[in-house]
């Protein structure tokens, strides 16, 4: 077990060297950060100078290794765009990121779940067309134009809730969270339901996919035989066989939906990593789009080494055969 | 952090007292200030921001001339050493005194090797203080443009620099980072009460200001919103009181919607295009020669675009035609050089036939996607109309971040690009940097080879001329040098598209300033 757990940890740390090469190699492409720093009519030799002095003269492998030797030990650089160190705005906008996946996710589950069931068990009564129908809507509209039609509904229109930020925020130690307040949760409302729609329809056909063969299987037909209520073969005995893989999925998503935050927060003008990113990238701000690649690349690494050291603990065939 | 505190911050408590207040006015600008030091950037909006904290030696007035603010008088004592009376009474938010110390600390501040703005004084040596009410700022030679440079040098308070380590400016490369980036200790009507970044920002008026608001804000509610479709909803919604900009696509509807008003007023930025002047164009390297080094050519181009029909169809009516690289506003403007000629097609082929391209030639246009009014619209419209005269145009555009270095490289052919003259306001601006031959200290953006040893003569002696009648005289033939050479081809001066709430009276400065001491509000 230890043998696999040190390889394992050693994969992990390749991807995440080959995550941060990538992306500051890519990073490189989306522009030139001297151009967003000096005044509008800088001479020739302002820019050289600015230029020589973030090291952006120097060959790319030396700028990475140089960037890599800094971040091992913590150090992520300063910003560019506002000269406050990376690691600091990073650490600051991780509660609102976070608080606005936990509730997509919590949404995508509870609505999710229970609608996989119902069309799972009537596959072909009307309830479960028209919900099909609207899952294949929502799988289908991008996120910024769900966005968008949701603050004209409820912003613009019924003016229930606010149309762009967080609300209310309380500070418990460096965690700024929205949950306590009454304006939080109201601000928390429509981004997150915009953020968990896809992942929602995604569940509800992998729960309506499962239960559907769980349906047919011998058990099942089996407990109907003994006469046990509809209700309980339903919910106790399919259902906790059909979330095995829906949870699976959900763990490996959260790192998606971190990712898939970006439109999100950029639309409801959600002060996370995702808003901190784009922001960056209109800047050419280098070190804050190497650091929040680099942190994500580390959230999906993270997730999956955890989801292959569970399966390990479960199944010992793993263990050894994760040689071959 | 050992113990968990609970507390509702300040600025959401803010939010909550403001609902209640008439006074208060809730803006939604479309970037967030990018920090609160003002020598660590070189933004404008951040400028404009940070006005109604910190406040300059001079400022401009409400028609933008000048005025004074923590200087009461100046006068040339030698021709490089200027001296400054300072405003008695004056108090920081935190209640020190404003005093000389401070300015001498402030301009040596700003002028740090490590400070991103220093360019922005680069003709002072420094700062001594001659008494606590009178300091002297050195020059390394004469300046026209002092009082130009000083109206966006913001003073700063020694003591609370020393107190909390400040008095180095924060920077990227040395790794400093400093308690001025957000925090803030100023003169200026409006003090900071909290900032959340990306979040909000609320000021609050300074009872202890020295001088009296035109307005009666006494609280601003500063909200970035990055998405336009977002900012327009917020202002419909009403939960901003003001937004900056409104994207003009959205006028009409603004216009439609009940209780909001959309602003427009004609800005001081001229969106242009810049020409090749070199041997060859990029576009066809291999060919003999650049047919754009003839003016004639330059002249067919610029008849071939139809503003009338970019400024109607485009720009829905909201921009001022041309003919000046110059706005009207701006020093060193005239009437007789900003003349568009006019829209001719047939005139334009006659042209090119004269100067034997009859049969057209091929050029490269790049343009941005994201930094001026409808900037992908318009060169896509101008392609078409070049086309239509035997141009085959090779149209580029894209996001910002990769334009203008790609223009900056010399890489391109013709290429927009926007001109304000801030902060200066000044028409030595794009002398200096559009129209003067590029080295190392002349011509940062005239990367595609104009030259003219007139232009170059004028460029060196506007910089140094303190009589302001010869200066301008200077200034002038520059700009008619370029408008007859067709140095550039000037397009129109983009608006400022600004919409507010029913009850709120603000004033559209053409430099894009927000001035919320002259703003007023009354209750929705």
């Amino acid at each position: 077990m230890a043998r696999f757990l040190i390889k394992r940890l050693g994969q992990a740390v390749l991807v995440i060297l080959a995550v941060g090469l990538l992306s500051f190699l890519m990073v490189r492409t989306v522009g030139d950060p001297v151009q967003s720093m000096v005044r509008e009519d800088a001479t020739v030799a302002e820019r050289a100078a600015l230029r020589a002095r973030l090291g952006l003269d120097d060959p790319v492998p030396i700028q990475f290794a140089k960037y890599l030797g800094r971040a091992m030990q913590g150090d992520f650089g300063i910003s560019y765009r506002n000269q406050r160190p990376v690691a600091e705005m990073i650490v600051e906008r991780l509660p609102a990121t976070l608080e606005l996946v936990l509730v997509a996710t919590v949404l995508a589950l509870a609505i999710g779940i229970p609608l996989g069931v119902i069309t799972a068990i009537r596959p072909r009564g009307p309830l479960a067309n028209g919900v099909q129908a609207v899952s294949l809507v929502g799988v289908s509209t991008p996120t910024f134009v769900t966005g968008i039609l949701l603050i004209l509904l409820f912003a613009v229109t019924l003016r229930w809730l606010p149309s762009f930020g967080r609300g209310e925020t309380v500070e418990l130690g460096w965690w700024s969270t929205g949950f306590l307040t009454l304006s939080g949760w109201r601000a928390l409302l429509l981004p997150s339901l915009t953020l968990a729609l896809f992942q929602m329809t995604l569940i509800m056909r992998l729960v309506r996919a499962e239960m559907i063969e769980i349906l047919q299987s011998d058990y099942i037909r089996f407990a109907r035989a003994r006469g046990l209520p509809q209700h309980d073969i339903h919910y106790r005995l399919a259902l906790k066989n059909a979330l095995m893989p829906v949870l699976t999925i959900t763990g490996m998503q959260i790192g998606g939906l971190i990712a898939f935050a970006i439109v999100t927060e950029t639309v409801f003008q959600w002060p996370g990593m995702g808003l901190l990113f784009i922001q960056a990238v209109q800047f050419a701000d280098v070190p804050v789009m190497a650091a929040y690649l680099m942190f994500v690349g580390l959230v999906f690494v993270a997730l999956n080494a955890l989801v292959d050291v569970t399966y390990a603990v479960v199944d010992p065939r793993l263990r050894t055969g994760g040689a071959a | 952090m050992t113990r968990t505190r609970l507390a509702l911050t300040s600025a959401a408590l803010a939010l909550a007292a403001g609902a209640a207040s008439a006074e208060t006015l809730r803006w939604a600008n479309a970037g967030d200030v990018l920090t609160l030091d003002p020598y660590a950037h070189t933004e404008s909006f951040t400028s404009s921001f940070l006005h109604h904290i910190y406040e300059p030696l001079v400022r401009r007035d409400a028609e933008l001339k000048f005025e004074p603010a923590l200087a009461t008088a100046w006068e040339v004592v030698e021709p490089t050493r200027v001296r400054f009376t300072l405003r008695e009474g004056v108090v920081f938010h935190d209640g020190s005194a404003f005093n000389a110390d401070d300015v001498v600390a402030s301009i040596a501040r700003l002028i740090h090797p490590d400070a991103r703005a220093r360019g922005n004084l680069s003709s002072v040596s420094g700062a001594e203080k001659v008494s606590d009410t009178v300091v002297d700022l050195v020059l390394k030679a004469p300046d026209p443009l002092l009082l130009n440079k000083l109206s966006g040098v913001f003073i700063m308070d020694a003591e609370w620099l020393a107190a909390n380590g400040a008095t180095q400016p924060g920077n990227t490369t040395t790794g400093v980072v400093t308690y001025a980036s957000d925090h803030a200790n100023g003169t200026g009507p409006f003090k900071l009460e909290s900032r959340q970044p990306d979040a909000l920002t609320v000021l609050v008026a300074n009872q202890a200001w020295w001088d009296a608001p035109a307005g009666n804000i006494t609280r601003i509610a500063f909200t970035p919103i990055g998405s336009d479709a977002t900012r327009v909803s917020a202002l419909l919604s009403g939960e901003v009181d003001v937004i900056t900009p409104a994207p003009l696509q959205d006028a009409q509807r603004l216009e439609a919607a009940d209780g909001v008003t959309p602003l427009q007023n004609p800005s001081l930025r001229t969106i242009m295009l810049g020409m090749p002047h070199t041997d060859t164009l990029n576009a066809d390297p291999d060919a003999d020669a650049n047919p754009v080094q003839d003016v004639r050519v330059r002249e067919a181009l610029w008849r071939a675009i139809d503003m009338d029909a970019i400024k109607t169809k485009i720009m829905r009516g909201n921009a001022r035609i041309a003919g000046s690289i110059i706005a009207p506003q701006i020093a060193g403007y005239e009437a007789g050089t900003d003349v568009k000629p006019a829209y001719d097609p047939d005139a334009a082929q006659a042209l090119l036939e004269e100067a034997g391209f009859g049969d057209g030639f091929t050029m490269g246009l790049d343009c941005p996607n994201d930094r001026y009014i409808n900037d992908e619209e318009i060169c896509l419209a101008i392609a078409g109309m070049w086309t239509r005269i035997g141009v085959a145009v090779d149209l580029t555009t894209q996001t910002k971040g990769n334009h203008f270095p790609k223009v900056d490289r010399g890489e391109t052919d013709a290429y927009m690009i926007g001109w304000a003259t801030l902060p200066a306001m000044d028409g030595f601006s794009p002398l200096n940097a559009l129209l003067a031959t590029r080295s190392d200290d002349w011509g940062g953006n005239n990367p595609n080879g104009y030259s003219n040893p007139r232009m170059d003569e004028l460029a060196v002696a506007a910089s140094m001329e303190v009589d302001e009648t010869k200066r301008i005289a200077m200034i002038r033939e520059a700009m008619a040098i370029a408008r007859e050479e067709i140095a550039y081809i000037p397009l129109h001066q983009q608006p400022l598209s600004w919409a507010v709430r029913d009850g709120v009276q603000v004033i559209q400065f053409p430099d894009n300033y927000f001035r919320a001491w002259h703003y007023t509000v009354n209750g929705s």
